[in-house]
């Protein structure tokens, strides 16, 4: 990438984003605006997808919410996220988990690295 | 009306301050110096001359070397006239910088679209293709070119042919950010030509300002 560009990018992106991979279990807190407060959110779910690079990488989050299965995507460098934890590390075998959408309960489940 | 030249550096994103992203591009515009002044007594109409990147000295004639000397720089790879300026603020041999522009200003941005070559009339003139198969004889073709009663193909008929390398202009962009420092302007969208060719900046004709 060109120098110039580059120093746009890197203005931006964030430095306080942990190392996180697909099949880990993260905790998103999402800064939520309601119309003058702001609080946060949290999003719990296994991370199904990290694509693209630079300041337009993306992650998808999926979670079962009330029998429903969710998957919100973020951007990693977005300022309107509070934080990420990384709760658990998962064992898995493939860079997209979009078999997860076809499995529900024991079989959804993705054995921890210890 | 105001105006800058520069040259395309590429695209990228950024995040608002609400957390949406804006598709940008980016333009090293400046550092342009005014070359000359038209003047309605001298030359019939009112215009600031501009120049941006120096070219080579072995690739000037004398007559550029000439033209840019008096306003103390050396010759410029690209210049362009802006008409409709304020006249009075600008002086021959001064320095533009990217900062001429604001944040939320609407510019429309002149370039040379890039070249497509030979191209079908699907590409070239967004014509609908026909069916590729069950028996399909029309696939990407011209056509019908019209009644037969003409004896002839009418003026402007839509075919194939050269697309892009031609100047072309994009209308009411938004500047979502200046960064004075480095010349920069970060314009929402995108802008003809390809990396690296030069641009023309200028306040939008048709928008409203300050939107």
């Amino acid at each position: 990438m060109n120098n110039l560009l580059q120093s746009v990018v890197e203005q931006q992106l964030r430095s306080d984003i942990p190392d996180f991979r697909p099949g880990d279990t993260v905790r998103v807190h999402v800064k939520v605006r309601e119309g003058q407060r702001e609080r946060i959110q949290v999003f719990e779910g296994i991370v199904i997808r990290r694509r693209g690079g630079g300041i337009s990488e993306t992650y998808t989050v999926r979670k079962i919410s009330y029998g429903v299965g969710v998957e919100r995507t973020f951007p990693v460098h977005s300022p309107k996220i509070d934080k990420i934890e990384v709760m658990r590390k998962g064992k898995v075998r493939r860079a997209k988990l979009y078999y997860l959408r076809g499995l529900s309960g024991k079989a959804a489940r993705i054995k921890e690295i210890r | 009306m105001k105006g800058i030249l520069g040259r395309k550096v590429g695209m990228t994103q950024v995040f608002n301050e609400d957390g949406t992203v804006v598709p940008v591009t980016v333009i090293e515009a400046g550092p342009c110096v005014v070359l000359q002044k038209k003047e309605l007594s001298t030359d019939g109409y009112e215009a600031i001359q501009i120049g941006f990147g120096d070219k080579k000295p072995s690739r000037t004639t004398k007559a550029e070397q000439g033209h840019a000397g008096k306003a103390q720089t050396a010759a410029k790879r690209y210049v362009r006239e802006f008409r409709g300026v304020e006249l009075p603020i600008y002086e021959v041999g001064q320095q533009l910088k990217a900062d001429v522009f604001l944040e939320g200003d609407l510019v429309d941005v002149i370039g040379v679209s890039k070249g497509k070559g030979y191209a079908g009339p699907i590409k070239r003139h967004h014509q609908h293709t026909g069916p590729m198969a069950h028996g399909s004889k029309y696939h990407r073709g011209t056509g019908s070119l019209g009644s037969i009663d003409g004896n002839r193909v009418f003026k402007g008929q839509t075919m194939a042919g050269r697309l892009g390398g031609q100047r072309a202009t994009v209308q009411n962009l938004q500047i979502v950010r200046v960064d004075a420092d480095r010349n920069l302007l970060l314009v929402k969208g995108a802008v003809p030509g390809p990396r690296n060719s030069f641009v023309t900046v200028r306040s939008a004709i048709k928008g409203q300002q300050g939107r």
